[in-house]
């Protein structure tokens, strides 16, 4: 299954994890997994997420989570979860 | 699973040390292009490339975006123009013909660089391999996308010292030609020893005859990652030093051996060779010379320069070795002048000579590169310092290389811009005592003895 990790950082604030899971969930994509901590007042979530089902293509989502990311002061990336993989197993 | 950990120390590589792959090359054979006519073999050519290459760059672009990683630059690298048009070309002329095309394909395709207008003259020069190095200046001209290479000496065969000298005047007469833009063709020209026929990056990338008819090969780089990794052991032994710049090696050409492996099967061409050199871009923070610095040196050239490359370029071997399971092409830390903000501002402090940079090339790839020097120097000393670096790559069985430009109507002290990832360079002054005797008794120097090393 092909798994897809999105990371939001940013200054904490009010409503971000419901405004990207509300997002994901419009746009079909099941979430299997959420860590998220405060850092210095510094908001880190990674998702693991399953976009095989989604409605919209992936370079669509990329780019709408970066503009949402911005509307609402955070940074949301969405990358293919090999890049991960790759660099921290053997 | 990968824990949030992990996910930021990628993400960081990529954003605040200027991780990316630098360059996706596909290697293209075009030894079936050849004909008697060289308006077919011109025709053959560029349909050949344009249908290879046509999904290059977008799926580039998409892996870009699926694994949140830049990916620099897409390119081409193509059989040696010298042989391919050897059967059709009978004047210089005939050979531009064949770089206006290659030229018009890159733009096509839209790769920003095209390699391979190149020739193998290591220990003699056929009639099209001269022919192809007379229209070098004229070739880079008149075109904007095409890097040419001559590989002049092997240590297998020794030194083609006619090709040497010919040279000399051809990096000169390629500067005057291009002198409206700083002599920028002499950007594009690099003379080789010891060249790799599957190396990915530019200037002197070409699809040797030793490979298959189309390959990928993937140029890794992140010279920002290991200055950044380095920071954290400051002050502590060579042992942590060394492990360091491994471990981070090792991630770097991960990352490569991933996008290799995926452009490879998207676009169904196999899968070359990863090359592991540390490409340094005129970007703050995405510097060779900055890695040397945080090694402890004061500033690039200060004694000590040589060994702190020499473990540098060791351990990126040691460490990406394992990372991938094809390595090749040049496989070294890479000195360019003009594309290393810290390498400038070395030559500008008085910190870094000609004469040191050559010590350097004993130790990494690939040569003296990108080096700006006065305009007025004579094509027989360009000859000579080509001739140094080719002995030093013949002895040592080891690619170098030499890229120099002499930048017309300028002297030691002013300045070239070239833009965009060839940055600008300082010109530097050259040794002025004269070589012309030594480089006219033409011929060749003899393949050195492979025992009793010292």
């Amino acid at each position: 299954m092909k798994k897809t990790i999105i990371t939001v950082i940013g200054k904490d604030a009010v409503g971000i994890i419901a405004k990207v899971c509300t997002y994901l969930a419009e746009n079909n994509v099941n979430i299997l997994d959420i860590t998220q901590t405060i850092l210095q007042g510094y908001f880190n979530m990674m998702m693991i997420a399953d976009v095989n089902q989604a409605k919209k293509s992936f370079d669509t989502m990329v780019a709408e989570l970066d503009s949402l990311g911005s509307e609402i002061g955070v940074k949301i990336k969405m990358q293919h979860e090999d890049i991960f993989n790759t660099m921290h197993r053997i | 699973m990968i824990n949030l950990f992990e996910v930021q120390e990628t993400n960081k590589m990529i954003e605040e040390s200027n991780l990316d792959v630098r360059t996706i090359t596909m290697g293209i054979n075009l030894l079936d292009c050849c004909h008697s006519d060289v308006n077919k073999v011109c025709e053959n050519i560029y349909n050949k490339i344009t249908e290879l290459a046509k999904d290059l760059v977008a799926t580039g672009n998409e892996l870009e975006v699926q694994y949140g990683i830049p990916i620099v630059n897409k390119r081409i690298s193509v059989t040696p123009i010298a042989l391919v048009g050897a059967s059709c070309c009978k004047t210089p002329d005939d050979f531009v013909k064949i770089a206006k095309t290659l030229d018009r394909a890159a733009k096509e395709v839209g790769v920003n660089f095209i390699g391979g207008y190149s020739a193998l003259v290591s220990k003699g020069m056929t009639r099209a391999d001269q022919l192809l190095i007379d229209s070098i200046p004229q070739a880079l001209a008149s075109t904007e996308r095409i890097c040419s290479s001559v590989n002049v000496g092997s240590t297998k065969t020794g030194i083609d010292m006619d090709a040497v000298r010919l040279l000399g005047e051809k990096v000169l007469e390629t500067a005057r030609l291009t002198k409206d833009a700083d002599s920028i063709g002499c950007a594009k020209l690099v003379v080789f020893c010891n060249a790799p026929d599957d190396n990915p990056f530019m200037a002197g990338a070409f699809h040797g005859v030793t490979e298959g008819d189309a390959v990928i090969n993937v140029g890794v780089s992140g010279p920002g990652v290991v200055k950044r990794a380095l920071e954290e052991v400051r002050g502590q032994d060579f042992g942590t030093l060394c492990n360091t710049i491994k471990k981070t090696a090792f991630k770097v050409t991960r990352v490569g051996q991933l996008i290799a492996q995926e452009v490879s099967k998207r676009l169904n061409i196999p899968f070359g060779i990863i090359d592991l050199s540390l490409a340094p871009t005129p970007a703050v923070g995405d510097s060779v010379a900055e890695i040397l610095e945080e090694m402890g040196l004061e500033e690039v050239g200060a004694p000590g320069t040589t060994a702190a490359l020499a473990i540098l370029n060791d351990q990126v071997k040691k460490g990406g070795i394992m990372a991938s399971s094809y390595v090749g092409g040049l496989s070294g830390a890479f000195i360019p002048v003009s594309e290393d903000q810290g390498m400038i501002d070395s030559v500008e402090a008085g910190a870094l000579t000609l004469e040191k940079l050559e010590a350097m090339t004993c130790v990494c790839s690939v040569g003296l590169d990108m080096i700006a020097i006065p305009g007025d120097t004579k094509a027989s000393t360009i000859s000579g310092i080509i001739a140094d670096e080719m002995a030093i790559g013949m002895i040592n069985q080891k690619t170098t290389a030499v890229r120099l430009i002499p930048a017309y109507g300028k002297s030691a002290g002013d300045r070239v811009e070239f833009g965009g990832l060839l940055g600008y360079a300082p010109v530097m002054p050259v040794n002025t005592f004269s070589c012309d005797a030594f480089i006219n008794r033409g011929g060749r120097i003899p393949a050195p003895v492979h025992s009793f090393k010292n």
